[in-house]
Parts: C-alpha cells; structure tokens; sequence
C-alpha cells in the first residue's frame, strides 16, 4: 500500500512537472516561431534623467496657464470631474506659500507671493511611490521618469500617501463621462487606479518634448539634467532655482526659478 | 467540530441572524462601491485612506494582542490562562480575516488583488504585511484547531504544534511591527514619520485586545456555563492597566517633541486633532473623547480595589476600547493626512455607505467569532469536569 | 434511510444546480463566430496581413498585445519588428484599431462567443472610424 502511494506520487509528480515544462516548451516554440524582436523607437529624445524647469516669470497671464494645463490635460484625456474630492490633475496652479510649506518667506516681492507656480510629478531620483507600490505598478524608467502601469494598479493609493508632493490623483469614479473631448491617440483610465503625469514618455519616444513644454511659451524646459550642455543645465548654472521639499531626500527633477526678469539673460 | 456551531438556544440564533442582517447591508453597499469606485466613500484626492485603512490598522492590533495570553502561559506556565488562550487565538483568527477583508474592500480594483502575489515586491511593506498577515492567520487556525481537538479528546498536544506556538510570539509582534512600518516610513507626513510608531501600536494593541478579551470572557460566562475564571480575567486586567499606560505615555512622547521642538510641520495635524486648524475641527470633540475615556479608564484601572471589581473592570475595558478605537481607528489616519502636503486643510468623514461596509466587515469579524467561540465553549463545557490537562 | 427525505430534497437541489448551465445555454444559438475584416483601412492593403501570420494571431494575440504592454510601457521599447521583417509601433489604440476599426464586428465576436470579458477598453479607446 505505502509502496503503491509512493509510486503514485512520483508518478504524479513527474506528470506535473512535465506537463508545466511541456506547457512552457510550447510558449518558447510559439515565440520561436514569430522570431520577432522589440526595438526602442528611433525618433526616441532620450537621456540619462530627465529634469525640468520652471520659469513663473515667463508666464503672464491666466490665459497662459490654462494653455499649458489644458495641453497636457486634454492629450492625456485627463477628466474634469468638477468637484475636488473626486478630482484628478496632473499639472496645476499652486501659491507659492503652499507650494514650497516650511521653506516659503512672510516678506517675499510680490510677484512671487500672489504668483501661481505650477505643479505637477517630480520625477523624484528616489520615488517613495516606487518604493512602496506592492506590485511595482509605479516604477522608475532608467531615464529617470517615474511613470504608471495602470493595468497593473491596484487601487490600494499607499503611493498617494507616500507621495510627499501630493503629485497623485485616483480615479474615485469611472472618469470617461467627465472627459469632454477624447484624444483617440492616447488611453483613458479605469475607475481605481492611480495616475499622474509621465513627462510625456508617449511624447518622447516620437522626438517631441511634453505637451506643456511645448505649451509654455520657453516658460518650461526640459532636458537631461546629467548633460552639461542640456539647456536645463545652462539655466540651472545661471539661475538661482528651488525645489520643493529638497529636505527629504526624494531628490525632485522639478526646478523652480526663482526672482524676478531683472536676472534674465 | 463544526457542528457544534449549528445547534444553539433561540438566543444564540437571534444574534446569528441581527449579524447576518448587518453583513447583508454591508456586502449590498459594497456592490454598490464596486459597480461605481471608491468614491463612494468620504476618502478623497487629500485624505486618500480613511475609514477601511484605519479599521484594519486598529484591528491589527487586536489579533496581535493573543501573545498576551500566549507568552504568559506557554513561556511562563501560567495556568489560569490554560483554558482562555483558546479564545486569544479564536479572537487573533476574527481579528486578522477583517484586516484582510478591509483591505480588501479599500482596494480600488479588488480583481486585481492577486497582483500582489504575481509581481511580488520585496521593498514594498504592504506586501510584507500582506505575508505576515496571512501567516498569523494560518498560524492561529493551526494552533487553535490542533490543541481545541485535543483538548476534545483529553489528550495534550502533540509536540509539533509547539513549534507554531512559539512562532505565533514573534510573529504577533511583526504583524504590527509591519503595519506600524507602512506609515512610519513615509517621508513627508510629520505625523505618521516617527520611530515609536511600532512601539505606540504594540502598546495600544495591548491594552485594546485584552480589554476586548475581559469583555469577551464575561459574555462568554453569562451565556455558557464555561467560567473563563475570576483570576485570568484579573491577570488580563492587570495587562491592560500596564499597556493602556505604556500608549499614553508614548503618545505624550509624541506631543513633547511636536509642541517642544515647535516645528510647525510637526504641531499641524497634532493642532488639527485636539484644537481644529483653520476652522476645520471635525474630529475635536472624538479626540477629546478619547483623551477623557482614556485617563478616567486608567484612574479605575490602576486602583486595584476598583479593578478587582468586575463590573467596574469591565467598565474601563469598554472605555479603554473606545478610546483607542477612537486614536488609531480613526484620528491616526486621518491626522496623517490633514494637513496635506501643501499645508492646505481637506476634511474626511465617512459616508453611509462606507460605514455600513465598515460595520458589515466587523460583523463578519463577529460571526467568525461566535461560531469559533460556540465551538470552543461546547468543548470547554464537555470537558470541564475533567482533570486539569498539564 | 434515516433522514431520507431530507437527503433525497438535497440531491435534487445539488443535482439542479449542477445541470443549471447546460439547460440554461440550450437551444441558444452558438454559431461560430466570423470576425469580419471589412474596414476601409484593411481593404486598402496590399497584402492583407497583420503583423503575424492570421493562425498565429487567432491563437496568441493576447500574450502578444501582454508583451507588446510591458514592452512598451515597462521597457519604453515602442516598436516591433515582425517575423517578417517589417515594423509596426506597438499600440492597441493606434495601431490594432487603426486597421481593426470595427471592434464590434471583430474583436467582441469571438469574445462574445467565448464569453471572456477582456478589460481593454475600460482604459483604451475604440476607434473614431467606426462611424464609417
């Protein structure tokens, strides 16, 4: 009898184990069959970490930032749901005092107290989105760009809390009825995921830089912050600039010029 | 064994069925929350966890809180334990399956939750708690089935279960060492970024699950000729005066580095919770709640001519419970979240859905509860006139 | 048989339950479904190919569209060199829809049929040529 079982269990397991690799032999002769390869896009803009600056002085009217908000907004079917529970943006206007809490002065100009920043995803060089997603749903490219695996997502938001620049929204409800005209090029998001921006990776494997970028008028650049010769790198070299929250170690991409046009040039 | 949970007096079947109604409410608003989103719930882009996260964190602490009767009996032999440490483990089992369930229910896409499995993330510490967390409740379902069915038959335990039991020490205390970690790591939110997180959880879990237990063992002698005993009852009293102290005095900790060092990232959700931050105070009144409930539960505690008394001990273990159902099961989330990260107040209270979902979870916590606990009894009943086991 | 009414009402119960389905899909029609390739895009091909043989497609697309997935959003790799040498940017949107314009007609037969409930499309849009 226990002869019998032992064999039996032998038996059945070296069934299994052939059927699982039988199974994976099959897969391999399928690929091997497409002998088809993967290559990244050859108009591709690429770079070792991506970085941006901001220049608010460039930016004069509340017409101008609606236009750099609303490019990437309506490329990326980013849904105006009109109320701010359920909202979700991925670039917006903040003051400065509660764009920069704990760093902001009392007695600053006045062109930068009463002027709007604009914000959006860091891009962190050490995300704590990244590191506490539970199924790397939110992950960082080698090109610095801390982007979303929607599929992938959850739903569980410990990147929401983790997020010290309140950079991530979620989709509390399905969010199609509330975007008014679709961009067919580009994807909508599911009710219980988590988005927020991706420096435009869809944009940067074609050769074009991000939306807002491209919106800003010269306000915005954006370029590989390890290339000396990057244009970001020359204003960060001429400009004196801020980040926000530098003090926890996150290591934002995003830069902040700060003082007035008298500096330009 | 199971059986044992299906005849029962016309009471025992009332509270069955007032259970299964509340669960029904419970499982018809989450069908609702999962045909339309979360947003259904209160939580919003500003305080994105709310009532489910903050459940499961208080309740973590109550499963973990059966070391306390696990140490002191199988590390210690202390015998007046012997016939309770069943209802700690029962209790760890209720306790964990709704830490998982809301979970569960605070997942945006619930279908997807194998995801956690499929593409395991070791630096992430909610897959660590996902781990520790079904491994408790494995352990406690062994532990508790193997040595319930000696006891049945009026034999000891085999010996191999005393692996288990020993393992079920260290892991109670990485259950909520873990879920302490998947706050207190988080760059950016004073409130949670502390390293007496871990410690402030455990003390909290300790006073809050045996005072949940005390009551538990005086139900448990009033609806069945079991007498959990006057003494362990005493002992479990004594555990929740020292760790009720031990979470007041950490929470102090907390205030004197906030208020002392003046840091006004530090103060703020200290100020929003105990005084409201511009005029945002919804959860004043429950704090301060809290803050009494917890003092005057440790004045009667800590006289022992007061504690010795059961009505008035019990008393204080409703008190206890409330007050720090209060602190971590509501304010601590909610104080992590408030003020957000640009120092800008969004206020969270739950919705009627999302509390009929909470209470439908803590009813299926209860139904667990009572069928383990019917099982336990009956066995404990039969085998009460019987000789002492070790 | 002690308890056997009891036992008899329960089997017939389980028995009922068991049978459900098969009496449930009777008499439905289960025709094989014929995905149509009826769309302007397609018919103005030369070579009506997708980008791998038909056979294979019918058997694998959807561990391709995984790859094609990863690929793209994990790896930032956007395009895809057929076993035939040709190139195709990956993209269910931009470039499977761009020919397959007629979801309804093409991909929800089968997956009608099939009764599988792919969740493409609560994110990914269904083309805009539809309408022609």
């Amino acid at each position: 009898m226990s002869i019998n079982r032992r064999e039996f269990l032998k038996l059945a397991g070296t069934s299994t184990l052939i059927g699982l690799t039988g199974i994976s032999a099959v897969e391999e002769i399928l690929k091997g069959n497409a002998e088809a390869s993967v290559l990244p896009s050859p108009a591709a803009l690429t770079a070792k970490r991506w970085a941006m600056v901001i220049d608010i002085n460039k930016i004069g009217t509340k017409e101008e930032y609606e236009k750099i908000t609303q490019a990437c907004h309506s490329i990326h079917n980013v849904p105006d749901i009109g109320n701010k529970k359920d909202e979700v943006k991925w670039i917006w206007q903040e003051d400065y005092e509660h764009s920069f809490p704990g760093i902001s002065d009392e007695f600053v100009p006045d062109h930068i107290k009463h002027k709007p920043f604009l914000l959006l995803c860091n891009h962190c060089a050490k995300p704590p989105c990244v590191r506490v997603c539970p199924t790397k749903a939110t992950f960082k490219r080698p090109d610095g760009i801390v982007v979303m695996d929607y599929h992938r997502c959850i739903g569980c938001r410990f990147c929401m809390a983790a997020c010290p620049y309140g950079a991530r929204s979620f989709n509390w409800r399905d969010p199609r009825p509330f975007v008014k005209e679709t961009n067919p090029e580009f994807p909508t998001r599911t009710k219980g995921v988590v988005e927020k921006c991706t420096f435009c990776s869809e944009r940067l494997a074609k050769g074009l830089k991000p939306a807002c970028v491209e919106a800003s008028n010269g306000a915005l650049i954006f370029g590989d912050l390890e290339d000396p010769n990057s244009e970001v790198r020359k204003v960060l070299s001429t400009k004196y600039t801020l980040r926000r929250k530098p003090e926890i170690g996150t290591g934002p991409s995003v830069y902040y010029v700060i003082g007035g046009n008298e500096h330009a040039g | 064994m199971l059986d044992k949970a299906l005849t029962g007096s016309k009471r025992y079947w009332t509270w069955i069925i007032i259970l299964l109604g509340i669960i029904g409410a419970g499982v018809i608003s989450y069908l609702r929350q999962f045909d339309y989103g979360l947003g259904v719930t209160g939580m919003s882009r500003d305080v994105s966890w709310g009532f489910y996260i903050s459940q499961f964190t208080f309740l973590v602490g109550v499963a973990a809180s059966a070391v306390m009767l696990v140490i002191p009996y199988y590390l210690h032999d202390y015998k007046k334990y012997g016939k309770i440490v069943i209802l700690g483990e029962f209790l760890a089992i209720a306790a964990v399956t709704m830490c998982v369930l809301f979970i569960f229910v605070d997942l945006g896409q619930p279908m997807r939750v194998m995801n956690v499995i499929l593409h395991p993330t070791p630096n992430s510490i909610l897959f660590w708690d996902a781990m520790v967390l079904n491994g408790y409740l494995f352990i406690n379902l062994i532990v508790g089935w193997v040595t319930l069915t000696s006891d049945r038959k009026g034999m000891p335990p085999p010996n191999w279960i005393k692996f288990f039991i020993y393992l079920s020490i260290p892991w109670a205390v990485s259950i909520h060492t873990v879920t302490a970690f998947l706050y207190a790591g988080l760059p950016g939110r004073h409130f949670w970024l502390t390293a007496v997180m871990a410690a402030r959880f455990l003390a909290s879990a300790f006073a809050s699950g045996p005072a949940l237990l005390i009551l538990l063992c005086l139900i448990v002698r009033r609806v069945s000729k079991f007498d959990p005993g006057y003494e362990a009852i005493q002992s479990l009293g004594k555990t929740v005066t020292y760790a009720m102290f031990a979470n007041v005095f950490l929470l102090g900790l907390e205030f004197f580095t906030a208020f002392y060092s003046q840091i006004p990232g530090h103060m703020h959700p200290f100020v929003y919770l105990y005084a409201g931050l511009e005029g945002h105070g919804k959860l004043v009144p429950l704090m301060w709640a809290s803050s009494i409930l917890a003092i005057v539960a440790l004045i009667m505690l800590v006289n022992p001519n007061i504690r010795k008394k059961e009505g008035m001990l019990a008393f204080a273990c409703v008190m206890v419970f409330i007050s720090l159902w209060i602190d971590k099961g509501f304010g601590l989330v909610v104080g992590g979240f408030v003020p957000n990260m640009f120092e800008r107040v969004t206020e969270y209270w739950p919705t009627l859905p999302e509390t009929l979902i909470t209470l439908g979870v803590w009813a299926i916590g209860f139904l667990i509860l009572t069928v383990l606990y019917k099982i336990a009894i009956a066995i404990r009943e039969q085998t009460a006139s019987w000789p002492e086991l070790h | 048989m002690y308890n056997g009414g009891k036992i008899i009402v329960g089997i017939a119960i389980f028995v009922g339950l068991f049978v459900f389905p098969i009496f449930y899909n009777m008499g439905k029609p289960s025709a094989m479904p014929e995905p149509k390739l009826d769309t302007p895009v397609i018919n103005q091909l030369d070579e009506k190919r997708c980008v791998e043989s038909a056979d294979y497609m019918r058997a694998n697309h959807m561990q391709l569209l995984d790859e094609w997935r990863d690929s793209v959003l994990r790896d930032g790799n956007f395009v895809y060199e057929s076993s035939n040498g040709k190139k195709y940017v990956m993209s269910l949107q931009n470039t499977c829809m761009h020919c397959h314009s007629n979801k309804k007609e093409f991909c929800d037969s089968c997956h009608t049929y099939a009764n599988v409930k792919p969740y493409c499309w609560s994110c990914h849009l269904e083309s805009k040529e539809k309408a022609l």
